[in-house]
């Protein structure tokens, strides 16, 4: 069971993107990221030009991960939210359901109270989208529907390292 | 848990070097960073103390050129090694695609290597991955210093039915040989358990 895959097809994309747009503006942030668990990230809206969001999403999910061994250690199931105000930028971060986490970063034109307001409002549209990707990734998993990687060879895969190391 | 964007047309694989404090995973990791060329290579993160042990996870974020139209990405995290880290071990093996384990070859750090091959076993368990089944290789490395083992010696200990993929290497040296070779082969395996469909 170790494979299990994260699939992102164009039109949940899209939904995602949606609704990080949505409340980009609702809560008057500078940027949204919706990130996985595992520091993938998954779509980013707005100032997002000057920000490496690579690293972001693993530091997210690494944070988001240690607070989470936090909450275990207290006998909580988990923090479903952190916070970190800086100087001018501060960071919301959410739990939204088994796999993702929402990462709103903002400074004084908005507050904690409105992004977290904001968010709850995003949550149930995310979740929703994530339980249709979920069916379909399932039902293409059942299908067999890997064409991606069969026809992969010896060769194919000698080449992606020729050009890079 | 490979990450399939069929949006952004790319696949990202995670993969995980492990071993006992100071066996040389986040001087794998640099070396990678310095011998790739800058355009196929992210920023490398490294949360480490003052003394650079590793305290959290280095992270260095490569981009391979595309397979059947899909820009591969390998995503490389090292654990840190200090035996206490251990809750910090467990957190970043969430999600990995294959693991490569960095034995230390110095004479000393035998019994260190075994209770971090154990360590391992334990930490994918609690994912429910172990390490017949997820993309596995060893690399015995330090293989330059006078008190390095043979490494059939290191082999008894960690790889005796000589199942897993495994590699000496000299990660420090300037050409750092077979350190490549440990993360081609981790990819290579991964590929082929995507290519299997093995669920
Ligand atoms: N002689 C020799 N030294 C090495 C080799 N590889 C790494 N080292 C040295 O070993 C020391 C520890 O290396 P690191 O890469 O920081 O070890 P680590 O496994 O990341 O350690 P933790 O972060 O504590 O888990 C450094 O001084 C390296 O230069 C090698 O192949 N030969
Ligand atoms: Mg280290």
């Amino acid at each position: 069971m170790y494979n299990a895959q994260m699939v992102i097809y164009e039109a949940e994309y899209q939904r995602l993107t949606e609704i990080c747009e949505k409340l980009l503006r609702d809560s008057m942030a500078r940027a949204v990221f919706l990130v996985d668990k595992v520091g993938q990230l998954i779509t980013s809206v707005g100032q997002t030009a000057n920000i490496d969001t690579t690293s972001l999403a693993s530091l997210v999910a690494g944070a988001t991960a240690a607070t989470g061994g936090l909450a275990n250690l207290l006998g909580e199931e988990e923090f479903p939210s952190h916070y970190h105000q800086g100087a001018r930028d501060s960071i919301y971060i959410a739990l939204i359901g088994e796999q993702l986490i929402l990462t709103i970063i903002f400074d004084n034109r908005s507050t904690e109270g409105l992004v977290r307001l904001r968010v709850k409002r995003a949550e149930g549209d995310l979740k929703r989208v994530f339980s249709d990707l979920s069916q379909k990734a399932s039902a293409a998993a059942e299908t067999k529907n890997n064409s991606l990687f069969s026809e992969i060879t010896d060769e194919d895969i000698e080449e992606l390292f020729s050009d890079t190391f | 848990m490979s990450f399939i964007n069929y949006s952004s047309r790319e696949i990202i694989l995670k993969i995980v070097y492990y071993g006992p404090g100071l066996c040389g995973k986040t001087t794998n990791i640099k070396f990678i960073y310095a011998g790739t060329n800058p355009d196929a290579r992210g920023k490398l993160i490294s949360l480490e103390t003052k003394q650079e042990r590793t305290l959290f996870f280095d992270f260095l974020p490569l981009s391979l050129p595309a397979i059947r139209g899909f820009k591969t990405r390998l995503h490389l995290y090292s654990v840190p090694g200090q035996l206490f880290y251990s809750a910090s071990r467990k957190l970043i093996m969430k999600g990995a695609d294959g693991v490569i384990f960095v034995a230390d070859s110095q004479r000393e750090r035998m019994e260190a290597n075994v209770i971090s091959f154990e360590d391992l076993q334990e930490n994918l368990a609690a994912y429910g991955y172990d390490i017949n089944t997820i993309p596995f290789v060893i690399q015995y490395n330090k293989r330059d210093l006078p008190n390095a083992v043979p490494v059939e010696e290191l082999r008894a200990r960690l790889n005796p039915d000589g199942q897993f993929p495994d590699f000496e290497s000299i990660a420090a040296a300037p050409n750092g040989p077979g350190v490549f070779d440990t993360l081609k082969a981790v990819v290579k395996m991964i590929l082929m358990e995507l290519k299997k469909g093995g669920n």
